[in-house]
């Protein structure tokens, strides 16, 4: 008797998380797949998603969705990094360092947005900084429909600084959950820092590095607000389009769409992420 | 000169809507009016598209509501798809709901309407008779059909805004109170030969209502309709038309959803909007700027009104409350407050103060200019497409995308976009409204 409510205790403790994450995560995500493959009569249709695929914006959308993952989620990964290592150093005042960081955090993306579009917009801050010390005669327009590389630039910029920190939050983490037993061992067989980064840092911080990617990934594909407040319409991308057909056309099923295709791209990547950076079984066994 | 300015004034907020709108349905009799309902006490929420600047949100609940005597009335601004989708839940829900009353767009009821979700107010009107409301207002909150769906609240109206500054490069022979398409193009290169800035702008940002100006000014004045001339020779000039004063126009463009924001801060010297985007400009440096009538075209000096309404969902938890609060906002004073703090028009005949802000005044000066000028025509907001709003709204926005930005054919683009558009009045089932007439079946491009 006593060992039965002991195999029933963890799954009952687990129960009211379960009815909550069914209640308002899967059942709205499952409504939400079947409106981009469902028509109002019932019926199940592939349509929407071809409207989809035909949209004008379509393949610019993905196009810059993929473009913008692969010029942020590297550079912050190393940004988070380095940051993550130089708190962990333990110098003095690394502390101060970590609440600085973190400032971006509470945030939210659309004001961050706007933020930076303050900073490069023609009358901005960089401008009036640089004509102010005579770097430049005339402001410079750099966020300008001519010039996509510099629509790109600011709006990787922006993100970086808005999302490194939630980045180097999980490596530090990482970083204090390695024993200090390995350093001593480095430190034993006379390794300098750049071996023990090297050889012993990077491979016991793999799991935090791999949980790190894949959330910084997901919410790179989310990217909206910082894109819409600096490029406009300029640079339409997934998500952005998603909340378009959904909130100025009122067609759910397209914004479904979007989303349904946000949600495979999301599959795919976090997939790969698992097989290239997970623990082989050798290792775990070890 | 006060008294002129009164005058203009008066004048203004009767002629900003003429009555290009009687096109809009039959104003069928014999209305079976719902009777009004009981205050049942309870307070509820108002939720409204407009305000959504924080201070005009303010003004609305610590002056607007100020004489208010009824039960808590909560304001909130939000999005037109969250009003949308908080009215379809709450009637989808039954029983009463939180929202006793919207204040939407004209444009803005469309999906609300064609989901019979708001209350007949018939009775409304007829009680408030004496105020004299517009009646060509009145009529489109009928929706063709004979109920009352909403009543008119307030207006607004489109026009150009100038930095004095630009005012010197003005071609020759050009009036800026009655300016034509070409001496605007004229006018905007002329700045950028002599100072070589593109200093012309245009609200094409994500919130932009750009789309506006093409369906209510640059379209009805160059083809002398929208939808039946949308690839018309006609509407191929004015494309072309509009990339070369594209050519003088700040780049950023892309980027301006308010233009108050960009003329106030110079990147832009001279641009056209929504009154309320362009406003806090005129407020702020009113010394510096002047407000003008929107330019005219080969077909007139079309303008459009924006009329902005108030409904009553069927799930109000307090049917007589809301209606008396809608007595209250339609009381003289209580529209006067609402110019003088958000700087939305009356809809009623009430009688304007002398002592308006001077950005008030040169605001309503050039509405009373835009709207008596000898040439000028109004339209209103396109009328009868229902959930279909959207989708017109984008197919518009994408023609100027694909024509203006990103520079491919107008003749080809018009026809793909055409297709779009006659699709989308066919679901709509949409009769021509406006510049484009009437029509017994759906309008279509031609």
């Amino acid at each position: 008797m006593w060992a039965r409510t002991e195999e029933i205790l963890p799954y009952a403790l687990l129960l009211p998380s379960l009815v909550f994450l069914a209640l308002l995560i899967l059942i709205p995500m499952v409504q939400a797949l079947l409106l981009a493959i469902q028509a109002d009569s019932g019926e199940f249709t592939t349509a929407y998603l071809q409207r989809m695929a035909v949209d004008v914006n379509f393949n610019d959308a993905w196009r810059n969705t993929l473009l913008l993952i692969v010029l942020i989620v590297p550079l912050q990964i190393v940004l988070a990094l380095a940051m993550a290592l130089l708190v962990n150093s333990r110098f003095k005042g690394h502390q101060w360092f970590l609440y600085v960081y973190a400032i971006p955090l509470a945030i939210s993306d659309l004001a961050a947005g706007i933020l930076w579009l303050a900073v490069f917009t023609e009358r901005g801050y960089l401008n009036t900084a640089a004509q102010g010390l005579g770097i430049v005669d005339q402001a410079k327009v750099y966020l300008s429909f001519e010039n996509f590389g510099g629509l790109v630039a600011a709006i990787v910029i922006a993100e970086s600084w808005r999302a490194t920190a939630i980045v180097m939050v999980i490596l530090v983490a990482g970083l204090q959950l390695i024993p200090r037993d390995f350093f001593e061992a480095a430190d034993l067989f006379g390794a300098n820092r750049l071996r023990r980064t090297l050889y012993v840092v990077l491979p016991l911080l793999r799991p935090s590095l791999q949980s790190a990617l894949i959330i910084r990934t997901i919410f790179a594909f989310q990217t909206f607000a910082v894109v819409l407040a600096l490029a406009g319409r300029n640079m339409p991308v997934i998500a952005a389009e998603a909340y378009s057909w959904y909130a100025n056309n009122r067609d759910a099923h397209l914004a479904a769409s979007y989303a349904l295709l946000l949600l495979g791209l999301t599959i795919v990547f976090t997939f790969v992420y698992l097989r290239v950076l997970g623990l082989r079984e050798a290792e775990v066994k070890r | 000169m006060r008294r002129s300015s009164m005058r203009a004034l008066a004048a203004a907020t009767f002629a900003i809507f003429i009555t290009a709108c009687a096109t809009t349905g039959t104003s069928g009799g014999g209305a079976v009016a719902s009777p009004t309902g009981n205050d049942t006490g309870k307070d509820f929420a108002f939720q409204s598209t407009q305000f959504s600047p924080v201070p005009e949100q303010e003004a609305m609940r610590q002056q607007i509501l100020k004489n208010w005597k009824g039960v808590g009335v909560e304001f909130i601004t939000d999005q037109e798809a969250v009003i949308i989708n908080n009215i379809t839940a709450e009637a989808k829900a039954g029983g009463t709901g939180r929202i006793g009353i919207i204040g939407l767009e004209n444009g803005q009821f469309s999906s609300i309407v064609a989901g019979n979700y708001l209350q007949d107010l018939s009775k409304v009107t007829d009680r408030n008779k004496d105020k004299k409301i517009n009646a060509d207002m009145l009529t489109l909150g009928k929706f063709g059909g004979s109920q009352q769906l909403y009543i008119p609240w307030m207006q607004q109206t489109y026009f150009l805004v100038a930095n004095k500054q630009a005012l010197q490069y003005l071609p020759s022979g050009a009036d800026v109170n009655a300016l034509t398409y070409d001496q605007l193009i004229a006018w905007a290169k002329n700045i950028f030969d002599k100072t070589g800035q593109k200093r012309f702008g245009w609200p094409v940002g994500t919130n932009g209502l750009i789309h506006r100006l093409l369906q209510g000014y640059w379209y009805p004045s160059y083809t002398g309709g929208l939808v039946t001339t949308f690839k018309s020779p006609e509407a191929v000039t004015m494309w072309n038309k509009i990339k070369e004063l594209w050519q003088y126009s700040n780049p950023q463009s892309t980027t301006y959803a308010f233009m108050q924001e960009p003329l106030q801060s110079g990147e832009v010297w001279v641009a056209m909007d929504h009154g309320a985007r362009l406003i806090n400009v005129l407020k702020a440096k009113p010394d510096d700027f002047i407000a003008v009538p929107a330019p005219a075209g080969p077909k007139g000096r079309y303008y459009m009104s924006v009329v902005i309404g108030l409904g009553i969902p069927k799930t109000t938890p307090n049917q007589g409350g809301a209606e008396k609060l809608i007595d209250y906002l339609l009381q003289p004073d209580t529209q006067i407050t609402t110019f003088r703090t958000n700087s939305f028009f009356p809809v009623i005949d009430a009688q304007m103060p002398a002592d308006l802000d001077k950005g008030l005044k040169l605001e309503a000066d050039a509405v009373a200019k835009q709207s008596s000028a000898k040439d000028g025509k109004v339209v209103p907001l396109p009328v009868g497409l229902g959930s279909q709003g959207g989708p017109f709204n984008t197919a518009i926005l994408n023609t100027f995308q694909r024509i203006v930005v990103k520079g491919e054919d107008p003749s080809t683009v018009l026809n793909e976009q055409a297709k779009i558009i006659n699709d989308l009045l066919n679901t709509a089932q949409a009769k021509c409204w406006g510049p484009d007439g009437t029509s017994t079946s759906t309008c279509q491009v031609k």
